[in-house]
């Protein structure tokens, strides 16, 4: 039974905790991935995101604290792991002397799955020049080239750290396209972090929030967003201080009108609103830069 | 089929997919017996999960306005929608609701609200034709 468990989560983090010199940069951090589907994760910058990314594609030992990539030990077995998995990482690190069709050659030799004409279609469809050399891609190019090479031996897992940061939005579609394909294969997985949240938004069942080096809010999209409302109330009178709402996350406003972020079952919050004298005249669902912004603010 | 999704007003993205077919559906666009996009298609194509537009595909069909056809895709119904008479009105009234309530805010009458209706209406038939 637990043995079934551990095999359909694709990524285990327990109690993980980094420092780096004084600095905590993960904070006894706990992750679970399942597999199959697209996981967001989400935070500011310096929220750890990138090194808890290092952590599970094993280029950092956990100082505390476990990870299980496919069950495995991403620092004790990298090759068990890393055949597996498919990385671009943020600052998409090539070697600039190399041509495309060097780059393609050189990685193959890593991966026993590569697959030769799948690299090819790719590289055609992202119209990259097999004889140009990678320094004298553009900053597009190059995130194509990565995302060619994470993607030609179809990895169970596709990591992208940061993927559309810094790019036009064509090669974004680009990059978006190859996460929806690549889980329309049944049984893949996907895990990215973005700072773009309409993407995530778009894209993942899955987020994670992180903040201050801990998991702040991890779940279902659909579910997480069904828990959040925003209702904005009308009163009577003028009011300075809006009185406190049940289940209000923050509050904005002024005069006779006030905007609640709440979470909590909708019957609730009405009634909460009546008893306080006042009348819902708009309400709406949250978008995850609405769901972001009130998880970090209100810790 | 033209579906233009937004993620800045909170409306979760199946629910869009689901009102924008009802949209093409209801104003003529789409007919009964065309074909919808297969998840895959429609997925890469707006750039969204596959199991969003699953999830919205489903849905349309327990509305009883497309159906699936073993293996050869979804398409929208012919026959008149199933949905039960109660719960077209239900859907309608929530509606009502929310646009009286607005008529209210911005002091528009009742009658001037009902005239505001009958124009759109012959509006929405010169696009049906």
């Amino acid at each position: 039974m637990a043995e079934t468990l551990a095999q359909q989560l694709v990524i285990d983090v327990r109690g993980l905790c980094r420092k780096f010199g004084n600095k905590l940069a993960l904070d006894d951090l706990n992750l679970v991935v399942p597999r199959g589907g697209v996981f967001g994760l989400i935070g500011g910058n310096g929220a750890g995101k990138t090194t808890l990314l290092k952590h599970i594609l094993g280029l950092h030992f956990a100082q505390t604290g476990s990870v299980r990539v496919f069950g495995l030990d991403p620092v004790q077995d990298p090759v068990g792991v890393l055949g597996r998995v498919g990385y671009m990482s943020e600052n998409r690190d090539l070697p600039n002397w190399m041509r495309v069709g060097d780059l393609m050659r050189y990685t193959q030799a890593f991966y026993p799955n590569w697959d030769e004409a799948y690299a090819d279609d790719l590289r055609k469809m992202f119209e990259l020049d097999a004889k140009v050399r990678i320094k004298q891609l553009s900053r597009g190019q190059r995130a194509r080239a990565c995302l060619l090479v994470a993607l030609a031996h179809r990895p169970e897992l596709l990591v992208l750290d940061e993927p559309s940061s810094g790019l036009d939005p064509v090669v974004r579609r680009d990059i978006l396209g190859a996460v929806i394909r690549t889980i329309a294969d049944e049984g893949r997985t996907v895990l990215f972090s973005s700072h773009l949240l309409d993407e995530v938004e778009r894209v993942a069942d899955r987020i994670a929030i992180v903040h201050q080096g801990k998991i702040q809010l991890t779940g279902e999209m659909d579910s997480i967003k069904e828990s959040y409302r925003k209702v904005t109330l009308r009163f009577d009178t003028v009011i300075q201080h809006a009185p406190d709402l049940l289940g209000a996350v923050c509050k904005t406003g002024s005069g006779r009108e006030w905007t609640y972020v709440c979470f909590g079952p909708r019957a609730q919050l009405i009634q909460s609103a009546e008893s306080l004298g006042g009348r819902v005249i708009d309400e709406s669902g949250l978008t995850l830069d609405d769901i972001f912004v009130a998880n970090i603010t209100s810790h | 089929m033209q579906i233009s999704l937004n993620t800045h007003d909170g409306v979760p993205i199946y629910l869009q997919v689901v009102n924008q077919v009802k949209y093409l559906i209801a104003s003529g666009r789409l007919e009964a017996g065309d074909e919808l996009p297969a998840i895959r298609v429609l997925a890469e194509q707006l750039l969204v999960n596959p199991n969003t537009i699953a999830r919205a595909y489903r849905e349309l069909e327990s509305l009883g306005l497309v159906e699936k056809r073993r293996t050869a895709g979804t398409f929208v119904s012919s026959e008149e929608s199933p949905i039960a008479r109660k719960e077209r009105m239900k859907i309608l009234t929530q509606r009502i609701d929310q646009l009286l309530a607005e008529a209210t805010q911005m002091s528009v009458s009742l009658d001037d609200l009902v005239k505001l209706v009958r124009q759109r209406d012959v509006a929405f038939r010169g696009i049906k034709k």
